[in-house]
């Protein structure tokens, strides 16, 4: 499947099917941190996602020290 | 995963609330936690004008779209701070935003007002860009806020950035900038009100709402911002997080009950003497105030009284509804 990260902006290609939460813990990313998106829409964190996805991990974290 | 309220399929989990949304009854859970952070901290009124300050980002727009759907009067102010490409997008998403859904856009923008950017104003002036940023829209928020007779001025704080800021002024016991760490500041003489009524909701929240509310914001984070204090308080507090589900919740709002009140006498200390700056009127404790004097070191034009030449966007009347 085709997986988009932010923060630098970057695509990777991952094997599925696997599910949100074990893709995250794959790349090491902390779900209280960002967001799953497919077709615009949210994917909650026990769907299992197939070769023919293409989703984004949105990051959530923001702001200035202001 | 199922919807704690309908038990229709989910699309978000808030594990500090051990409940599971669909899109419908995710709003609303957003309503009710907005609602309840306004009512609570007895923020504003039906009948107050309020004034919200807009990035472009997920949160400053989350909270503009649940106030006018909880039936508020708001319009936005959006602060151009010069920051390259960033600035421009930020400032399209805010637009955007704005017109689509006919609200009132004031726009004030620094290098066109002041001669100077952040990037390099912070560079002249040697302050860390945040700083500087931070210095800036503080001081220009109050200024609109006062002169465009707003009641009260709304920013969109979250949990996490509360909890980033406590958990930073606790490691290095600022005790005068925890006593003023709260979600309600009163107006005082040249200061509006000020309030943050997303306290209640973590930023995954404000994310997800915007999502699901078909809201577009600007993702990419500030490229001013790489690498500052405040991000790396909150990848920490994400890592307790979680191990521990509500220990952001927990730590700021048991802040607010059991120890804010220990440090008002030194905020309230830090609030004396305050006169006005010689060149912009603002409150200051000094002849000119930080701001002037950024834009002095940055090399821009010192301001008349009352320098900001507010833009308001026509877009239309603000929407108004009923209070629910």
């Amino acid at each position: 499947m085709k997986v988009r990260l932010h923060n630098p902006r970057r695509d990777l290609e991952i094997e599925g099917p696997i599910t949100i939460i074990n893709l995250l813990a794959q790349l090491d990313l902390n779900r209280e941190a960002v967001l799953v998106v497919r077709d615009g829409e949210l994917v909650p964190g026990d769907e299992s996602l197939s070769n023919s996805d293409s989703i984004e991990i949105r990051p959530v974290i923001s702001g200035g020290a202001s | 995963m199922k919807c704690v309220t309908c038990r229709g399929p989910a699309i978000i989990d808030i594990r500090r609330h051990n409940s599971n949304f669909c899109a419908e009854h995710f709003i609303e859970q957003c309503h009710r936690q907005v609602r309840k952070a306004i009512d609570e901290f007895e923020m504003f009124s039906p009948t107050d004008k309020l004034l919200v300050a807009v990035s472009g980002g997920k949160d400053s727009l989350a909270i503009w779209d649940l106030l006018i759907d909880l039936g508020y009067n708001a319009d936005g102010l959006y602060i151009g701070l010069g920051i390259g490409e960033y600035s421009d997008t930020s400032r399209e998403y805010a637009r955007a935003y704005a017109q689509t859904r006919n609200l009132t856009l004031i726009e004030v923008d620094i290098p066109s007002t002041f001669g100077f950017d952040i990037p390099n104003g912070s560079r002249a002036a040697k302050r860390v860009p945040c700083s500087a940023c931070g210095l800036s829209k503080r001081h220009l928020f109050d200024e609109a806020a006062i002169e465009g007779g707003y009641d009260v001025l709304i920013t969109g704080h979250n949990l996490d950035d509360e909890a980033a800021v406590l958990f930073g002024n606790t490691l290095h016991w600022h005790t005068e900038y925890l006593g003023r760490q709260l979600p309600v500041l009163p107006a005082r003489e040249g200061f509006p009100k000020k309030v943050k009524p997303l306290v209640r909701l973590a930023e995954r929240e404000t994310a997800a709402y915007c999502i699901v509310k078909g809201i577009d914001y600007l993702v990419d984070e500030c490229p001013m911002a790489a690498g500052n204090k405040h991000l790396s308080y909150k990848n920490a507090l994400n890592e307790i997080e979680a191990m521990s589900p509500g220990a952001k919740h927990s730590f700021y709002f048991g802040f607010l009950d059991r120890a804010a009140a220990f440090f008002e006498v030194e905020a309230s200390i830090d609030r004396e003497g305050l006169g006005a700056c010689a060149s912009c009127g603002a409150p200051t404790t000094s002849e000119i105030c930080a701001f002037c004097r950024l834009v002095d070191r940055a090399g821009g034009q010192l301001p008349q009284r009352t320098g900001v030449t507010a833009v308001s966007v026509d877009l239309g009347p603000t929407r108004s509804g009923s209070v629910q």
